[in-house]
């Protein structure tokens, strides 16, 4: 963990490598004043200084961030194998909750229940063993600093090719940077799939695919009310899709009809005041949007709703998925406008040296031809929608219904995620497991929807290019 | 021209056909026009709606309603105990009752007491431990009203409601009048709003723990995601050959900058919490997370802007001898930074505004104490909104609207900011 000793601990690895700069630095300068005249570096002498820097801090700095990464592990192992033979038959699970304890005594925090004398000898010794593994590791790493400082100091020669080793040290770093995105990937497919296939060895992939009743709720007594846990997931998939489909009823003919008319009809001044406002929309965070649909809006849709005599619920899916739709009408527009913009001009003249209207070379012509690239821009926008948070989980419901009425409250995917994981958990109930389940859900839909928009707009911007 | 003329003239069909149908068909133009300019109004409308809405309902909170009490700092009280721990809210009623003398029976009292904030009694407190030399003497200070009150007087509450429906008994609604005709409540600029971290009451909760959690939030996100998106943009335009393996890299990097937020969420709950065991609600694993979520963005710009500089750039920096490296690091480089920073602000811009992934990591929880440190519980701005938004005290929806407020003016700054770089450094060839 990190802690005030470790940041001491970088501070003064900074300080070192600086000093090794330094070392470095002059150290070639005074190689190359022993060579007779005409003799030269081969690199500028700033590289011989970031060599000793690289070879001061990398060595120093893994082994920095691998010590801290196993410490907590192998002390609370050490720990554990010296507690009393009477809590060690306990099992597993009690185990980890004493260690917490002990971890919580060390810290200073509040233990819950007494303390038994065995549990205040292991927080001694667990605080031992911390007050030795901080030392240690200072030595190390401040030795092996040095050390590094030294060995490259006594190799600095004039003929070292201290560019290119830098050079080779500096691509790496950069190509370790570039797969980051690589592991990102794979840590988020890990994550959820291995929750994912644990809640689905307690509640079978059928049942929660297909099944049509939601209620998560697990029993805490065997006894208690409404204790069935039902987890077919039909009901929200169903919510999902009703809201998502409202925020596209209102977000394509808007988005798509403002993109029109700012890349075909507007003049520059207006397109110049007019697409920055829209986009707007799209940096406005989605609590506000949330905060809004909810305190603003559905009182608004209930009121109008009221004088029809309409029963509106007061979490609707209306209001939820059209504020939604304002929200992503720029996503729309903007990459639709990117798509008309790429329509060739000849296809346009064609069109009117014909004698069509221009609002008849749009639908006939510029349209059609920008069709996939549109219909790309849709997708992603979809794939936004389905994974649009806040606003649901502020807007909408919580009651998972099996309905199509937008006046009613429907639960989505991403608000049950939020619901089921917000607040303690425990790791073992399919209640949690059921979040990491709906969370593979949405990751692989809307991983589809985009790898499909993103292939379509491809492919389109080929086209014309 | 005359009518013969007319009259034997063969008519060309075609042409007649399109004279026919050429009102109609402009008609449709002027539709299709109308249709544009409609949905662009409805944005801007909704735009505009939502931020009057919003700053309607929050600038009020910018203002707190203060009551002046004749304080008597009562030796009697304040000697019972140390001075930290004695009964200031003794203090408190004291004053208010030397105020309304006629008050009597307990449940009158009461509700004289609740027209003053709790947080008077913490107020006089600090002014005794600042000062000790008050014990004894008698000021006339400004407390905090509670926030009904404040509702009141800012005229969120009706008055003409009856007695069983109002939240004030027509003895308080009288005490109220009669300190007001006194001059003895007034509206001041509410500092404690933005010096004071979450309460349960809206006269005392403040947006400066949410602000200094964003604040550290960020710092992690900038430190990490600004120099690893460089670095891997770099890597991905100048040096990567092309190849499976860049493609896929690519590919992956467009894939995760659409993937939704909540996911990465989850991932830092997964990852970050349960496996490596890193505290919950920290402001670390928040900015480790949004780290995560910001790069594609942050890649993606910072690609752009070194496919914008020109290839003769790298030829002549090559042509004079310089390695790869020092082309990019003296040269391209250099000239690429402004359209990177622009990504970068407009990418912090983003995370600054994301609640949903940092509700898996725990970062809603109710937290009074202004975080200090990277590791302490905090929450940050857009959570604190969601928390507020969900209180059902009235005062607390005014609170919420001026976070939002508050929270978009900053939006509007850093990305004012990112304009600014664009327009001022960002060169065209």
């Amino acid at each position: 963990m990190l802690n005030m000793s470790s940041y001491t601990l970088l501070l003064v690895l900074l300080a070192l490598s600086a000093f090794g700069y330094t070392i470095g630095k002059r150290r070639a300068f005074s190689v190359a004043g022993d060579l007779p005249r005409g003799g030269r570096l081969h690199s500028r002498p700033a590289y011989y200084g970031a060599l000793t820097v690289i070879w001061c801090g990398i060595p120093a700095l893994l082994v920095l961030g691998f010590w801290l990464a196993c410490e907590d592990y192998i002390i609370t192992h050490l720990v554990a194998s010296d507690l009393p033979e009477s809590i060690r038959a306990l099992p597993p699970e009690r185990i980890g909750l004493i260690l917490n304890d002990v971890k919580n005594l060390v810290e200073g925090n509040i233990v819950s229940g007494k303390i038994s004398p065995a549990i205040q000898a292991a927080a001694d010794h667990y605080q031992n063993l911390q007050t030795t593994s901080n030392a240690a590791l200072a030595v190390a790493v401040l030795t092996l600093a040095m050390a590094g400082i030294l060995i490259i100091r006594a190799k600095i020669q004039p003929t070292q090719r201290a560019r290119n080793q830098v050079e080779t040290v500096v691509k790496y770093i950069l190509v370790a940077c570039s797969t980051l995105a690589i592991f990102t990937t794979i840590g988020i497919v890990l994550s959820v799939l291995i929750e994912a296939i644990r809640f689905f060895t307690l509640i079978p992939v059928h049942e929660f695919l297909f099944g049509l009743k939601w209620s998560p709720q697990m029993a805490i007594r065997a006894d208690q009310v409404g204790s069935s846990g039902a987890f077919g997931a039909i009901p929200v998939f169903m919510g999902t899709v009703l809201i998502s489909a409202i925020a596209m009823v209102v977000a394509v003919p808007v988005g798509l009809m403002s993109a029109i008319y700012l890349s075909e009809y507007a003049n520059t001044k207006f397109r110049a005041v007019a697409k920055p406002l829209i986009e707007i929309l799209a940096g406005i965070p989605t609590v506000v949007y949330g905060f809004f649909a909810a305190l603003t809006v559905a009182p608004f849709i209930r009121s109008i709703g009221s004088q029809f005599g309409l029963d509106v619920s007061s979490e609707s899916a209306l209001a939820a998925g059209s504020v939604m739709g304002i929200m992503i009408i720029p996503f729309v527009s903007s990459l639709s406008d990117d798509f008309i913009n790429a329509v060739p001009q000849a296809l346009r003249d064609g069109s009117y040296s014909l004698g069509a209207t221009q609002s008849e070379t749009i639908k006939k012509v510029i349209v059609p031809a920008a069709l996939p690239g549109i219909v790309g821009g849709i997708l992603l926008a979809v794939s936004r929608a389905i994974g649009e948070t806040m606003i649901v989980v502020m807007a909408a419901g919580l009651s998972a219904k099996m309905t199509v009425n937008p006046l009613e409250a429907v639960t989505t995917v991403t608000v049950q995620i939020v619901t089921l994981l917000v607040g303690d958990q425990e790791f073992d109930s399919p209640k949690t497991l059921a979040a990491f389940a709906l969370g593979l859900l949405l990751f692989v839909v809307t991983l589809l929807l985009n790898i499909i928009a993103l292939r379509v707009v491809r492919k389109y911007r080929e086209q014309y290019e | 021209m005359n009518k013969k003329e007319i009259k034997f003239k063969t008519p060309n069909r075609a042409q007649d056909i399109v004279l026919q149908s050429l009102a109609k068909r402009y008609r449709a133009e002027r539709r299709f026009k109308l249709y544009g300019i409609g949905a662009i109004a409805f944005s801007l409308i909704f735009l505009s709606l939502l931020f009057v809405d919003i700053i309607s309902k929050g600038y009020t909170a910018f203002q707190q309603t203060f009551v002046e009490l004749e304080v008597f700092f009562d030796p009697d009280i304040l000697s019972r105990e140390a001075l930290v721990k004695a009964d200031y809210g003794a203090i408190v009623k004291n004053s208010l009752l030397a105020m309304f003398p006629d008050v009597q029976g307990r449940s009158d009292k009461r509700m004289l007491y609740s027209l003053v904030s709790s947080g008077a009694a913490y107020q006089l407190r600090d002014m005794v431990l600042k000062r000790p030399d008050l014990v004894g003497k008698k000021l006339s200070i400004w407390v905090p009203a509670d926030d009904e009150v404040d509702m009141l007087v800012k005229g969120h509450f009706r008055r003409d409601v009856p007695e069983s429906e109002s939240r004030f008994s027509r003895k308080q609604l009288g005490w109220i009048d009669r300190l007001a005709a006194d001059g003895k409540i007034q509206k001041k600029f509410n500092q404690t709003f933005f010096t004071a971290g979450d309460s349960r009451e809206p006269e005392q909760a403040g947006i400066r723990g949410a602000v200094m959690g964003s604040f550290f939030t960020l710092l992690i996100t900038l430190i990490l995601s600004f120099p690893i998106g460089v670095a891997a943009a770099i890597y991905l335009e100048e040096f990567a050959p092309r190849n499976r393996w860049t493609d896929l890299i690519e590919i992956n990097i467009n894939n995760l900058a659409a993937v939704p937020s909540i996911v990465f969420g989850l991932l830092g709950l997964a990852v970050f919490l349960n496996f490596f065991g890193l505290p919950r609600s920290a402001p670390l694993v928040g900015g480790l997370v949004l780290t995560l979520m910001t790069l594609p963005t942050i890649i993606i710009a910072g690609s752009s802007a070194l496919k914008a500089v020109p290839p003769s750039i790298r030829e002549a920096a090559l042509g004079v001898g310089a390695s790869r490296m020092q082309t990019v690091t003296h040269h391209v480089l250099p000239l690429a930074l402004p359209g990177m920073l622009t990504g970068a602000i407009i990418g912090m811009a983003r995370a600054l505004g994301e609640s949903a992934p940092l509700l898996m990591i725990g970062m809603v929880a109710f937290i009074v104490d202004i975080p200090t440190g990277l590791t302490d519980p905090s929450t940050v701005l857009p959570v604190q909104i969601y928390l507020w938004a969900d209180s059902p005290e009235r005062a607390f929806m005014e609170r919420t609207s001026a976070a939002i407020i508050v929270l978009l003016a900053f939006l509007c700054i850093m990305n004012a900011g990112a304009i600014f770089l664009r327009r001022h450094f960002e060169r065209r060839w």
